[in-house]
């Protein structure tokens, strides 16, 4: 038999150990947003890298067969992507360089706010800073130490990189018929309860049972009929449909 | 009331929102968008309720989803860049130099001072410019500069494509540099110092060395039209990033992260009137200092001029407040 000391009903739980980061709207609202870290974000770098790369050997290509006009072509070409190619896919394609795209980030400000041009110009200027004195030591140090992942270009601008959120689709609750709980459930209880039949189908059934099991003693059920019991539960919360 | 009932009651409107924000996501604008706000608010309502009767994680998520693409939209940054960018020309950004006039004048300081001193040093003693440049620059340097050969600048007769060529090369090279002297500002103000310097002594070296050898016609009537521009532009660039690393040095009452964040934003305007400048100065290095017909004296009328012209604009521009904002 399981033995679990549960935590006493009224104990406030610790804060859960994650990196969001709570944004406050003015209306009111939290919203969670989830920082990326530092590998996620050298994988998107160096993915823009690459682009940058091909897209320079491409158009030199053609401009060599341009002579004189085409170095000079060439030049404000390179200017260009060297230094603005961050800026301009950030501020027109909501903060999502094709790198960052890939890996399903985006940038946005601290307050939640979609990146505008002189947050994004900085950032990007101050990119140089984070590359000394070689590949990205200072902004990997600062995007290590920092909460929220910040490399020093992101300090100064105020900005962050988050992950982008996928759609979701609707979790099938595994059906049982509907009960009342035998005691009165908090929020909290209530939310648990429900997720715990929404991610069901993506957990074994040996930690089901396992996770359902706990809370057989204050369900007054028997540990193998716990599942269908909190499944009940929580279709009695949802409601018919 | 329970969930289900909840979700049947709102879900026509949830899509409607969600479809409004995918074309406002995609085409910046859409019909239908004048009650945005209002249904903005709704979503925020269903939110706050749906987490106040403990609705499940998906339902909540969802909506904090909508909630967020909401709140990027109707808190997204929308401007006239034409009348911002005009302001900013006319007034703007000759008031923040001004504004910052410490900064600025420091940056000249180590700008100028090291570019004038080192070129004086090398006039008297010659041999110092082969301390700072190699051998083989400096004869490069001779061919460019030299009196009889009948041309200006980096190459032999330059058609309008090799223009064209050494204007790309300008911008590239000289925003570059402008880039680089701001952001090493970041490391407290030294990377800027250090930028600033360097490039001083760089310019005084090869401006001593060739007045000292006898090329002085020459090369002063290139430089003296686009310098204006080009040296402004530096300095400016250094006063931007010393502005920066002071922001970390001393940031007075406000945490050193929060400082920076609201020095930044200033700074980088600078940079944005370095880059019109420079831009300015590549402009003129190509088309009008590479130009052989006008005699010197046109020349270095000419540059006064338009050193005159920057002075005067960055002293004297946006001071009426009747000018437009």
């Amino acid at each position: 038999m399981l033995d679990t000391t549960a935590l006493p009903r009224k104990a406030t739980l610790p804060p859960p150990l994650d990196t969001r980061y709570q944004v406050e709207t003015p209306e009111g609202m939290d919203l969670p947003l989830r920082p990326a870290g530092l590998m996620v974000r050298a994988l998107a770098f160096a993915i823009d890298l690459a682009l940058r790369g091909l897209i320079l050997g491409l158009l030199f290509i053609a401009l060599a067969m341009l002579g004189k006009l085409g170095a000079g072509l060439g030049s404000i070409l390179l200017f260009g992507v060297s230094w603005w190619y961050m800026v301009l896919f950030e501020v027109f394609n909501q903060g999502r360089s094709p790198g960052k795209q890939w890996m399903g980030l985006r940038v946005i400000q601290d307050d939640g706010s979609p990146v505008g041009w002189s947050a994004s110009l900085l950032r990007n200027l101050l990119r140089f800073v984070d590359m000394l004195p070689f590949g990205y030591f200072l902004g990997a140090i600062s995007c290590l130490q920092h909460p929220n992942f910040k490399r020093l270009g992101d300090l100064a601008a105020g900005t962050l990189v988050i992950y982008r959120d996928q759609p979701l689709t609707r979790p099938q609750l595994p059906l049982a018929p509907p009960c009342r709980s035998p005691f009165a459930l908090t929020l909290n209880e209530q939310r648990a309860i429900l997720g715990f039949a929404e991610r069901q189908a993506g957990l074994s059934d040996a930690r089901v049972n396992e996770l359902a099991s706990i809370l057989a003693r204050p369900l007054q059920v028997p540990p193998p009929r716990a599942v269908a019991e909190l499944n009940g539960i929580a279709h009695g919360l949802l409601g018919p449909p | 009331m329970k969930q289900s009932l909840f979700e049947h009651r709102h879900r026509a409107q949830w899509e409607q929102f969600s479809l409004l924000l995918d074309r406002l996501e995609r085409d910046g604008k859409a019909d239908g968008a004048d009650n945005f706000p209002a249904d903005y608010r709704r979503i925020c309502q269903h939110l706050a309720l749906a987490r106040e009767r403990g609705y499940s994680s998906f339902l909540i998520d969802s909506l904090q989803q909508q909630v967020l693409r909401g709140h990027q939209q109707l808190y997204r940054h929308r401007s006239q860049l034409t009348g911002l960018v005009l302001g900013f020309v006319l007034a703007g950004f000759p008031r923040l130099v001004r504004e910052q006039w410490r900064f600025v004048l420091a940056s000249s300081l180590l700008f100028f001072g090291s570019l004038i001193a080192f070129a004086g040093l090398v006039y008297v003693f010659p041999d110092l410019v082969y301390n700072l440049i190699p051998a083989a620059q400096v004869s490069e340097m001779h061919t460019m500069y030299d009196p009889d050969a009948g041309h200006l600048g980096r190459s032999m007769e330059r058609a309008a494509s090799e223009d064209w060529a050494m204007f790309g090369y300008y911008i590239l090279h000289n925003i570059g540099i402008a880039f680089q002297t701001f952001a090493s500002g970041l490391l407290f103000g030294l990377g800027s110092a250090f930028f600033l310097i360097f490039n001083g002594l760089m310019i005084g070296a090869v401006a001593g060395h060739l007045t000292y050898i006898g090329y002085g016609q020459s090369f002063w009537s290139f430089v003296v039209g686009h310098s204006a521009f080009e040296l402004t532009a530096i300095a400016l660039a250094g006063a931007a990033g010393l502005q920066l690393g002071w922001a970390l040095i001393a940031p007075g009452r406000l945490p050193r992260a929060e400082a920076l964040r609201l020095t930044a934003h200033k700074s980088v305007l600078l940079i944005c009137g370095v880059m019109l400048f420079l831009l300015i100065a590549a402009f003129i290095e190509a088309y009008w200092s590479s130009m052989t017909t006008p005699g010197p004296l046109i020349k270095y009328l000419v540059g006064a001029a338009l050193w005159v012209l920057v002075a005067a604009y960055l002293l004297f521009a946006g001071r009426t407040h009747h000018a437009p904002e």
